[in-house]
């Protein structure tokens, strides 16, 4: 067994992860980033469409060519990349447990960044388990990444961001997606999203959800079926599509099993997609330097994925004494205005309530445990 | 060869196909592009089915794509449980239908 | 319109996103500090140049003109599918909701660098239909 010493580790080379590492390395940090991918990036190369936003934070760049300025200002930051590297452990004083190269590695760092990221929910219906339905995350990747379409006929399940933005992406990629079910009353995600698909001859069937999926051996035809207010299928409602594909856009959920592994506090907020870890103003968790960043914090988008792991690596590199209080503190202050710009406007609301919930958990937390250790001192 | 691939496109460059290299399908020979993963390489051939469930049966292709959920597993250069959709092919690879669950047989010198 | 060249920006939720007001030569777009308020245009400055209808990241921007000819008018609108139509081919042009409302001429076909990979097209489209007509039917795609 080798072992790797280093001051900031992270864990995820996507949107946060990479941010963060710029910020620690650029301070002046021995920065080790590790992800189990062959290439870096995470999400972020799949986002071939326009980024909105402050111009003057590249709103109007695709997420792709982001990403590349990203890993540009990565590899000239100093910061050291294991690519093709599982992190399967952290033990509680947040050593990892790492296998690099074919070998396994104990990596002692002084403070660990988690940016892990978010993975697809999954929905089952009959015949969900048929080869042909994948999650809209995974048609994304074959299409953008892989260059290989994953079918040519498909229905999209979900119309959030993901749901709306794939359906365009799989047309550009050759594919006809014969419609969009949703089966809330109303479109989840941007309506100029959806303008783009409308224009395009997709139907939208809000109110609906799937009712059967079926074909020999792989999807050849769904059924989707209206429901009512109390997601009740209406009998006689049922509409028949001949597909070979069916992508399910119904949600993430945030992959945090390792910082569960260190014995960390949770929290359960819904429209993060779940039990999420809290942590305070600097992204730092109840294990002290133990940080986490982007998605793994709460489902967002990749803009405050990034903003969050700037956060994560300024504070961390303000923690080891790279940066000195003034400068972290005028950083901060600039990385928190963006993400107040980032989660404003009547989609951003509900992330801003839902973070200032996550962070207000921990200062109330923090404060119960000292009153706690008080009490016990007497 | 070109089956499913997406070649040209309207935002990405031109997909650059010239570098290939052959894995083998239970026994069938696929053209696959360097470096891909094999999953994409089997999908571009047509190839829906990866494995078969351990109690019922069932075939299973795709689902998440990047790793984290298993059901593209399958036997590669004899190592079960292989995740396909974040192995990346190599030429010569012979890459098989799994039956149920996985199986590991440590060789006496391993031990 | 009916003077000539304008951009309509059909942009109605409050999203925070500003690029148009950046990109603007001319300065007719504003959104403002807090930039999740919805874009107003100052048509009188507006020369139809087009460049906001390539950079709207929500293709939410199209130029209209109603001073075409007296029976004709044309729709400027981004497209990024393939294949792209050729100048002079006559096409299915689309409402919002993506039916087929009439057929129109392609005037001009625009890829630029600048444009990052959006295409603009120009459609002329007999002049009753260019406030609903906002894109074209996508072409077959030959096999690869």
């Amino acid at each position: 067994m080798k072992i790797k010493e280093t001051d900031v580790a992270i864990i995820g080379a996507g949107s946060a992860g990479l941010s963060a590492a710029c910020q620690a390395a650029a301070a002046g940090a021995r920065v080790l980033v590790i992800d189990e991918n062959h290439l870096p990036g995470g999400q972020l190369f799949k986002q071939i469409h326009k980024f909105f936003g402050s111009r003057a934070h590249q709103a109007g760049t695709r997420g792709y060519v982001i990403g590349q300025q990203l890993l540009d200002r990565v590899e000239k930051s100093g910061a050291e990349v294991w690519l093709d590297t599982v992190v399967y452990g952290m033990q509680k004083d947040c050593t990892l447990g790492v296998v690099h190269e074919d070998e396994h590695w104990h990596v002692i760092a002084k403070k660990v960044i988690v940016a892990t990221g978010a993975k697809e929910n999954y929905m089952a219906f009959p015949g969900s388990t048929l080869p042909g339905v994948m999650g809209a995350g995974a048609a994304q990747t074959m299409i953008n990444v892989n260059r290989v379409l994953p079918g040519e006929r498909i229905l999209m399940l979900g119309s959030g961001n993901v749901g709306l933005i794939v359906s365009y992406q799989l047309m550009q990629a050759g594919a006809d997606v014969v419609a969009l079910v949703e089966g809330a009353p109303f479109i989840g995600g941007y309506g100029v999203h959806a303008g783009k698909i409308r224009r395009a001859g997709v139907p939208i069937f809000v109110g609906h959800t799937i009712k059967e999926v079926t074909g020999k051996d792989k999807v050849e035809q769904v059924t989707i079926v209206a429901v009512d207010s109390k997601w009740q299928h209406i009998p006689g409602s049922e509409k028949t599509f001949d597909v070979d594909t069916v992508c399910l856009a119904v949600g993430l959920n945030p992959m945090t099993e390792l910082v569960w592994m260190t014995g960390c506090e949770f929290t359960f907020i819904p429209a993060f997609g779940g039990h999420v870890p809290m942590h305070d103003r600097n992204m730092e968790t109840t294990v002290k330097g133990l940080y986490v960043a982007g998605d793994v914090t709460g489902v967002e988008e990749a803009s405050s994925a990034m903003e969050e792991g700037n956060l994560a690596g300024v504070a961390a590199a303000e923690a080891l004494g790279y940066l000195g209080a003034e400068e972290a503190a005028e950083k901060k202050k600039e990385i928190w205005g963006r993400l107040e710009t980032l989660r404003s406007g009547m989609f951003g609301e509900k992330r801003r309530t839902a973070k200032q919930s996550q962070i207000e958990r921990m200062e109330a937390f923090e404060a119960g445990a000292a009153c706690g250790q008080k009490g016990a001192a007497v | 060869m070109n089956g499913m691939r997406v070649v040209q496109h309207p935002i990405l460059d031109e997909l650059d196909t010239s570098k290939t290299v052959t894995i083998y399908f239970d026994g069938q020979p696929i053209t696959a592009l360097e470096g891909e993963p094999i999953a994409a390489a089997l999908i571009n051939a047509g190839i829906t089915s990866f494995r078969y469930t351990p109690k019922r049966h069932e075939k299973r292709g795709i689902f998440c794509a990047i790793g984290r959920c298993t059901d593209c597993m399958m036997i590669v250069d004899g190592i079960p449980n292989t995740r396909t959709c974040v192995t990346r092919v190599k030429d010569g690879m012979q890459v098989k239908t799994q039956d149920g669950l996985g199986s590991f047989e440590r060789k006496e010198a391993e031990k | 319109m009916r003077k000539g060249r304008v951009a309509c920006i059909e942009c109605v939720q409050e999203i925070p996103c500003n690029p148009c007001e950046g990109i603007c030569r001319f300065g007719s777009i504003t959104v403002g500090e807090q930039i999740t308020a919805l874009p107003v245009l100052h048509e009188d400055s507006c020369t139809g140049c087009g460049l906001c209808v390539a950079n709207c990241p929500g293709l939410a921007i199209v130029i209209l003109d109603k001073s075409y000819s007296e029976t004709e008018g044309t729709v400027d609108f981004p497209f990024e599918y393939l294949p792209l139509p050729a100048e002079g081919d006559e096409v299915d042009a689309v409402s919002r909701g993506g039916e087929v409302v009439c057929r129109g001429t392609v005037l001009k076909v625009t890829r630029v660098k600048s444009y990052a990979g959006t295409a603009v097209i120009r459609l002329k489209v007999p002049l009753e239909y260019v406030d609903e007509v906002r894109s074209i039917a996508r072409l077959p795609r030959p096999r690869q």
